[in-house]
């Protein structure tokens, strides 16, 4: 429901306000109202409303301009945008990937904490965790952040049972925790280890508890189902970058559209084929056959030596270095 | 010498017929109602919390539920064996065990479905399986298989019981609500020869559908680990290796189940000592069988030491789950193999004390199939609160684990009290047919 009505209360003016404006005031904001049709005030709250005495211009459906008091506002965070196909089916013409510079990262952690706190992620669990790597003994140790590969032949949407982890036309690997029945299956058949388990309920906050659920926003998360990174298509659909990628201060984040042919951390953009080619970018666990799109670049050239980010990792994993 | 036979019918009636629950059989379904009450209190308690009540985390996300539903598929493999594989083969000295398997199976893969709903995070939405499931996930190839195993076992125990149901009819006080059960499943029993006919068709028709289910029943739970990348999952091995341990496990199961019955109802004269040498030798194979699959699944992987495999095989071998690496393949497979090769280990209680051994190492086998891979993925363990990176199940794991176990006995228990575990009928036709080759 978004505005309504014209009558009563509401006054039909041709204002000059653009017209945009009200668009996005009535995508905000419903009207606590219904029954235009009826006789009766269709403003007749159960309870009295105390007028503001504040008007707000909205646009009705017939086109007109309306003008209404703002008591008559009421927010609707849960105002389902896309329905359940749309957000199964994927943006047209797009085929999202992430470009990761390995050379850049100096494990601040960043893009987890905006990630975590964006998606209201568990305490303690992540969706985006940065590892410390090192290839083989005397090799250089390096960050290494890792989010979902969004394959191309995902393992986990092959073995779930009921669709509820799908692959979208634009290359997203999503969740529908409206449907999960919490096998696990993916979480087993994930190479990557990305995703996590809601084994108890989500610490959500109040406003993001009663929203309506999309796969799109991953929000909000659900007891007893499956959550992974999502790249963010809530984000890409208003032409905004993902979380991670607009959080890290170094620009260790790409992310793009293939058929652009373009990736961007923000302040730079690169040609994706290019910079793939240019600076030999590769993909993890290539001999799976998962095809990921999440392309690395290996770390040469560094910005920062390994040991800055060591002061960001936890005790608990000094010991846990990957060889 | 009509006398004499009328006599031994009533005798084999009387021996066969079920009792009621003596002190010990009462202290035993207590015992087991207890379990099975503190496992669905520990359950409530899951369900009310998530699975957050459970040990499992983000790397370990299957813990014993998993392996509990594997080792109940596995042990459900044994009414196959001994039903199918043995009539079809003309076996006749199985008679007496084939009910004792029958039921085993059907109890386990009954809590083989329960124990994989307690592991769903949504067990409210099983209905999605149905609703929106896709043919290409092995859970619904499971799905499928079980619940065909389930009828076409339950029909192997109900047809057979058929003419069982008759005699107890007619020696049940009517009125009773054990008459009034007895009648509602086999009244229509008459007994002509039609309906034996008909009967020992359905049979054979049954027992030859069993084998590809029963078959397809573990390899398919093995795919759920097979089709995987995990080190000590992804292997080709897997569905032989399953199936192998299953009819290992099964063929324990039954020898531990005869030995109590014989003891406890007094069955010496249709269990026999040369049932249990039989079954000595065929779980010796069984056993060998099983050991076959392992050194292929173990030591091929350990001659090449791929870097994936190095850390996950050495944990078994050496590390931290060496003692029940080797206690699972020491008692579950090479002792018993040690016991049975000899005449003397094949006596009843020898016999028994290798059966119990091999199925408490099949339980630490599926434990260790599940969770030490999953302590091993790929990428290190890093940035995950430090419970994240062990596994050891909680208290209601544990007490859903064992109410599932203590579950499928009690099932077993009732329906020993309600039926003959041997079957009466088939025991006379037997004794009379040998009697008369014995005349002629």
């Amino acid at each position: 429901m978004s505005c309504t009505c014209g009558k009563n209360n509401c006054n039909s003016n041709e204002e000059t306000n653009s017209r945009r404006e009200f668009l996005a005031l009535g995508l905000m904001a419903t009207l606590a109202a219904a029954g235009c049709n009826s006789d009766e005030n269709p403003f007749s709250p159960e309870e009295p409303v105390a007028l503001t005495g504040e008007k707000v211009k909205l646009l009705s459906v017939n086109g007109e301009v309306i003008e209404v008091d703002r008591a008559f506002l009421k927010p609707v965070p849960d105002m389902p945008s896309l329905s359940n196909s749309e957000e199964r089916k994927g943006m047209p013409n797009k085929q999202f990937v992430m470009v990761i510079d390995l050379a850049r990262c100096k494990n601040l952690k960043k893009c987890q904490s905006a990630c975590n706190h964006m998606h209201q992620v568990h305490p303690g669990q992540s969706w985006i965790k940065v590892l410390s790597m090192e290839d083989a003994d005397h090799t250089a140790p390096y960050w290494q952040p890792t989010t979902c590969m969004h394959c191309d032949e995902p393992p986990c949407v092959k073995v779930c049972p009921v669709d509820a982890t799908f692959k979208r036309q634009d290359g997203l690997v999503l969740i529908d925790s409206d449907r999960c029945i919490g096998c696990r299956f993916c979480m087993a058949a994930c190479p990557y280890s990305t995703r996590v388990f809601n084994w108890g309920e989500p610490g959500l906050t109040a406003e993001v508890k009663d929203q309506h659920y999309s796969c799109e926003t991953s929000m909000p998360q659900k007891k007893g189902t499956v959550g992974k990174c999502d790249f963010c298509p809530d984000m890409t659909r208003k032409g905004e970058l993902p979380h991670c990628v607009s959080a890290c201060p170094n620009g260790v984040f790409f992310f793009g559209d293939m058929n652009e042919d373009s990736v961007s951390n923000g302040a730079e953009t690169f040609r994706f084929s290019e910079l793939i080619k240019d600076k030999a970018g590769y993909r993890l666990m290539e001999d799976l056959g998962t095809k990921p799109r999440v392309y690395y670049l290996p770390p040469v050239n560094r910005n920062f030596p390994y040991e800055n980010g060591l002061e960001t990792q936890a005790e608990s994993d000094k010991l846990n270095t990957s060889k | 010498m009509e006398n004499s036979n009328v006599k031994a019918v009533e005798q084999i009636t009387k021996d066969l017929l079920p009792q009621k629950f003596g002190k010990r059989g009462k202290i035993w379904t207590a015992v087991l109602v207890v379990i099975c009450l503190v496992g669905a209190y520990a359950y409530f308690r899951q369900l009310k919390y998530g699975l957050e009540v459970t040990n499992m985390r983000d790397y370990v996300s299957w813990g014993i539920y998993i392996s509990n539903f594997v080792f109940f598929v596995a042990i459900s493999l044994v009414g196959s064996l001994i039903t199918a594989v043995f009539r079809l083969s003309d076996v006749k000295w199985s008679t007496p065990l084939t009910r004792i398997a029958e039921i085993i199976a059907v109890s386990a893969i009954v809590f083989a479905s329960i124990i994989i709903i307690v592991d769903m995070g949504r067990p409210e939405r099983f209905y999605n399986l149905f609703l929106h499931g896709r043919i290409q996930s092995p859970i619904i190839w499971d799905v499928i298989v079980i619940t065909t195993y389930f009828f076409i076992s339950i029909l192997l125990l109900y047809i057979p019981l058929l003419p069982d149901l008759k005699i107890l009819i007619k020696n049940e006080k009517p009125g009773t609500w054990l008459s009034k059960l007895y009648r509602f499943q086999g009244s229509f029993w008459a007994g002509t020869k039609e309906q034996f006919r008909i009967g020992d068709k359905a049979i054979n028709i049954l027992c030859i559908l069993i084998i590809p289910v029963a078959f397809s029943i573990h390899t398919v739970t093995s795919w759920l680990f097979a089709t995987t990348y995990r080190p000590g999952w992804d292997s080709t091995n897997f569905g032989a290796y399953f199936i192998s341990g299953a009819f290992l496990v099964g063929a324990g199961g039954v020898v531990t189940a005869m030995y109590i019955f014989r003891k406890y109802y007094h069955l010496e004269k249709y269990i026999t000592e040369k049932h249990f040498d039989r079954m000595g030798k065929i779980v010796v194979l069984l056993a060998l069988l099983y050991l076959y699959f392992n050194v292929n699944e173990y030591l091929v992987p350990a001659f090449k030491m791929k870097k994936s495999e190095e850390m996950h095989l050495e944990e078994l071998f050496t590390g931290s789950f060496s003692g029940m690496f080797w206690f699972a393949i020491l008692v579950g497979m090479i002792i018993p193999i040690l016991i049975l090769l000899f005449r003397k280990g094949r006596k009843p209680f020898p016999v028994f004390i290798a059966g119990v051994m091999i199925v408490i190492g099949a339980w630490f086998k599926r434990y260790l199939i599940v969770t030490p891979t999953l302590l091993h993925p790929f990428l290190p363990m890093q940035d995950v609160p430090v419970n994240f990176r062990h596994y050891f199940p909680s208290w209601e794991e544990w007490a859903i684990a064992m109410g599932s176990l203590a579950g499928a006995l009690l099932i077993i228990t009732f329906f020993v009290r309600i039926y003959p575990i041997v079957p009466i009928e088939e025991t006379i036709i037997e004794q009379t047919e040998s009697h008369e080759k014995a005349d002629q």
